[in-house]
């Protein structure tokens, strides 16, 4: 029996603290977390001392009250009797609109941009460079300002459509450029309506299923199913067919000229407009950075690789390249969407009602609740910020590198 | 940007943690000037003059009530604010006063807790509109599409008054005058409203003011005034006797010219006597000398010189008194006695 004694524990002395490696970092983090609490206690305190002095206090009644203003874009049922709490929504959903919109346009444009940045054609990459160089510089803010003056400088006022032979008239009869917007025309669905969208939606699910089908097939057995007309026919025919059997139920609704605007059809304010183009090509042109980055940061050796293999340029793209690539490229994408979210927050240099407009402006406004709104103001952005951020790192985790 | 301005109001109210809420008078007397809160800048009320002199109505009485505390009309430091920072502003102790065509409302006064001190310009909210729409009453603009200055009482208004005759229109919320005018101007709105006032003021910066038309209707009453915080009664009274001063002196026909002279001796009339100290001791009731009256109206002239030099009928203003007179020619200004 070998007798293997542990070697004496030393015990714990205070002075450790901080002559001990092992303990020193733990003491010095302590001692900073607990200046950072009583920093903002010191700052909490104060603020509560000075508002009781003042005969106010923290209060968030207000938000059950009617917010007696009117919003030009409600995606909800909004009234000027509607709640304070309810404006605050109708913001939340106005900024998610924009946030969203710009996210996947600026994806396309930073994509395209960037890819075309490695070009060969010596024209489209000194363009594609002009492009980031002079978005990525220039102030989103001033960026917005430019393209929303334009609109209503360049674009007709809808007066000037009225009258036998009027200054403007509409694309094919049915959109209206104006300077206070777009206007295109509106889907109507009568109850059979539904089911045509229905059977169009089941339509594209079928679609992706016969294509993950063929993908397993080939890998499988090596047979090879064609792929581009076959997802054509069944993204489409069901939906024809359904929509003609049904006796057409899906109208349009044309945008007319009635009073002071157009009525009916679908209008999507200027403000939303160049809001949205506005943070599309200025961060488009940070996203064209990030995906060039992550396609040189990808070994040419890889794309010499798949050559000799025969693969055509495309496809060594496609297989190669970019899965490698979006590596580098996914998690600067997720702050540049961060960046678009709390950017939209310049919507007010515009009148377009997002969250900081509606809750961070009239309703602060008007109630005087700055401290409380401004507070509710930052949880907000502070929850969409998160979400967008762990949806992205979900999506993250499912392309990074997978060690087998 | 609205983190900053939170960090910045916990600074400004931990700065003014240990100025007292109930001391405002001895603390200008001891800073030796007075901040005096007014707008970012609307030519006749409150803007800087080419040589970066402030001018204007709200910046007179602004003056006068330095001249009346400390002596001096220049002894003021203009806070330029906004719809949104004003309030904060005047509740941090950053501004002594606000003069800032901020209308009296109830809830203003009791809920943010702020006390109004009288009213130095009777407004209301109209709308202005080309003539070439053919519109002659506010009635007739439903589904119009109107730009509105956002953070101003002029938003409530205006839906409720579509509200009250049910018909509908379309917001288009801007943050400042000027940006108010080329939206209008480029008929990205059919109606512009805002103040009478403002209103006119607008049209007078038009190229061609005569193609635009001020419909009759007006759907509010804006009552503007200079307002200071709750809780101190001391220097309320001191903004409030000031503006009285000015509007008393102009109904008994002290002016910047003659109150040299009438403050010399006694005169005929008690009531300018009291005023303007030569009788009675009026000043010491409200912390100051028996000369602040006429010091105050020095500063700039009484309530109609000062009316009549910034948006009277004679500038590019060219607002009529009005509602702005005195109670004897028709108006409602009227001051409480000096006695």
């Amino acid at each position: 029996m070998t007798a293997m004694t542990d070697p004496q524990k030393e015990s714990f002395r205070l002075s450790m603290l901080l002559n001990d490696t092992r303990y020193r970092s733990y003491t010095f983090q302590f001692i900073a977390l607990v200046a950072l609490i009583a920093a903002f206690a010191y700052l909490g305190s104060n603020l509560a001392a000075n508002l009781r002095a003042a005969g106010l206090n923290i209060s968030y009644e207000f938000l059950e009250e009617p917010s007696n203003y009117d919003i030009n874009q409600t995606l909800i049922e909004y009234t000027s009797r509607s709640s304070h709490w309810r404006a605050a929504v109708v913001g939340v959903l106005n900024t998610l609109l924009v946030a969203f919109l710009a996210c996947v346009t600026a994806t396309i444009f930073g994509v395209i941009a960037g890819v075309l940045r490695l070009s060969n054609n010596w024209l489209v990459r000194k363009l594609m460079a002009a492009y980031v160089e002079a978005f990525r510089n220039v102030p989103v803010l001033i960026w917005i300002i430019i393209i929303f003056t334009i609109m209503t400088a360049v674009l007709p006022a809808p007066r000037d459509f009225r009258g036998d032979e009027a200054e403007a008239s509409m694309v094919l009869g049915a959109f209206a450029f104006t300077n206070r917007g777009v206007y295109i025309p509106k889907p109507i669905f009568e109850p059979l309506g539904w089911v045509v969208l229905f059977v169009f939606v089941a339509s594209i699910i079928g679609a992706v299923l016969y294509r993950r089908y063929a993908t397993k097939l080939l890998y499988d057995t090596g047979k090879l199913l064609p792929m581009g007309w076959p997802t054509v026919a069944i993204l489409f025919l069901p939906t024809i067919v359904a929509y003609f059997i049904l006796g057409m139920p899906i109208s349009l609704e044309y945008p007319e000229l009635g009073g002071f605007n157009f009525r009916g059809g679908i209008q999507i304010l200027g403000s939303l407009i160049a809001l949205w183009f506005a943070l599309a090509i200025y961060t488009g042109a940070f996203i064209a950075e990030n995906v060039r980055a992550g396609i040189l940061s990808v070994s040419r050796g890889q794309t010499e690789a798949a050559a000799s293999l025969g693969l055509r340029p495309r496809r060594i793209m496609n297989l190669v390249v970019l899965p490698q690539a979006l590596r580098v490229i996914v998690p600067p994408l997720i702050s540049n969407y961060l960046n678009i979210t709390k950017n939209s927050s310049l919507a007010i240099a515009v009148g377009y009602m997002d969250i900081t407009g509606t809750l961070g402006g009239i309703t602060l406004n008007q109630t005087g609740r700055a401290i409380e709104s401004v507070l509710l103001l930052m949880l907000f952005y502070l929850l969409i910020s998160l979400a967008i951020s762990a949806v992205m790192n979900v999506y993250n985790n499912s392309i990074r590198l997978k060690e087998r | 940007m609205k983190k900053s301005v939170f960090l910045g109001a916990l600074t400004v109210a931990g700065l003014a943690a240990g100025a007292s809420a109930a001391a405002t008078l001895d603390d200008v007397k001891a800073r030796g000037k007075l901040n005096c809160g007014v707008t970012t800048g609307l030519v006749g009320f409150a803007a800087p003059d080419e040589n970066g002199r402030w001018e204007g109505f709200d910046v007179g009485l602004c003056r006068a009530v330095a001249a009346a505390v400390l002596g001096d009309p220049d002894a003021v430091e203009f806070v330029p604010t906004t719809g949104k920072t004003r309030f904060t502003a005047l509740a941090s102790g950053e501004i002594d006063m606000l003069a800032r065509n901020t209308t009296w409302t109830f809830s203003r006064d009791n809920d943010l807790k702020f006390d109004f001190v009288g009213i130095n310009y009777y407004d209301g909210q109209g709308f202005m509109v080309p003539k070439s729409l053919g519109v002659s009453s506010a009635k007739e603009l439903d589904g119009a599409t109107v730009c509105i200055q956002t953070g101003t009482t002029t938003e409530l208004n205006l839906a409720d008054y579509f509200r009250a005759n049910n018909i509908s229109y379309e917001p288009v919320p801007i943050e400042t005058n000027a940006e108010g005018q080329q939206q209008y101007i480029a008929g990205a709105c059919d109606a512009y409203t805002t103040d009478a006032s403002g209103l006119a003021a607008t049209r007078a910066a038009f190229e061609n003011p005569g193609d635009h038309v001020i419909l009759p209707e007006i759907v509010s009453k804006e009552p503007l005034g200079p307002l200071v915080r709750h809780g101190d009664n001391e220097w309320g009274d001191v903004v409030r006797w000031t503006l009285n001063a000015l509007i008393a002196a102009e109904e008994y026909g002290v002016t910047s010219a003659n109150v040299g002279d009438m403050s010399a001796q006694a005169g005929d009339n008690p009531e300018v006597n009291r005023l303007l100290g030569t009788e009675g001791n009026l000043g010491e009731m409200i912390g100051l000398d028996k000369d602040w009256a006429k010091r105050a109206i020095m500063a700039g002239g009484n309530y109609g010189e000062l009316f009549e030099k910034n948006i009277g009928e004679n500038t590019p203003i060219g607002l009529a008194r009005g509602l702005n007179a005195q109670w004897t020619d028709g108006g409602l200004l009227y001051s409480p006695p000096f006695r």
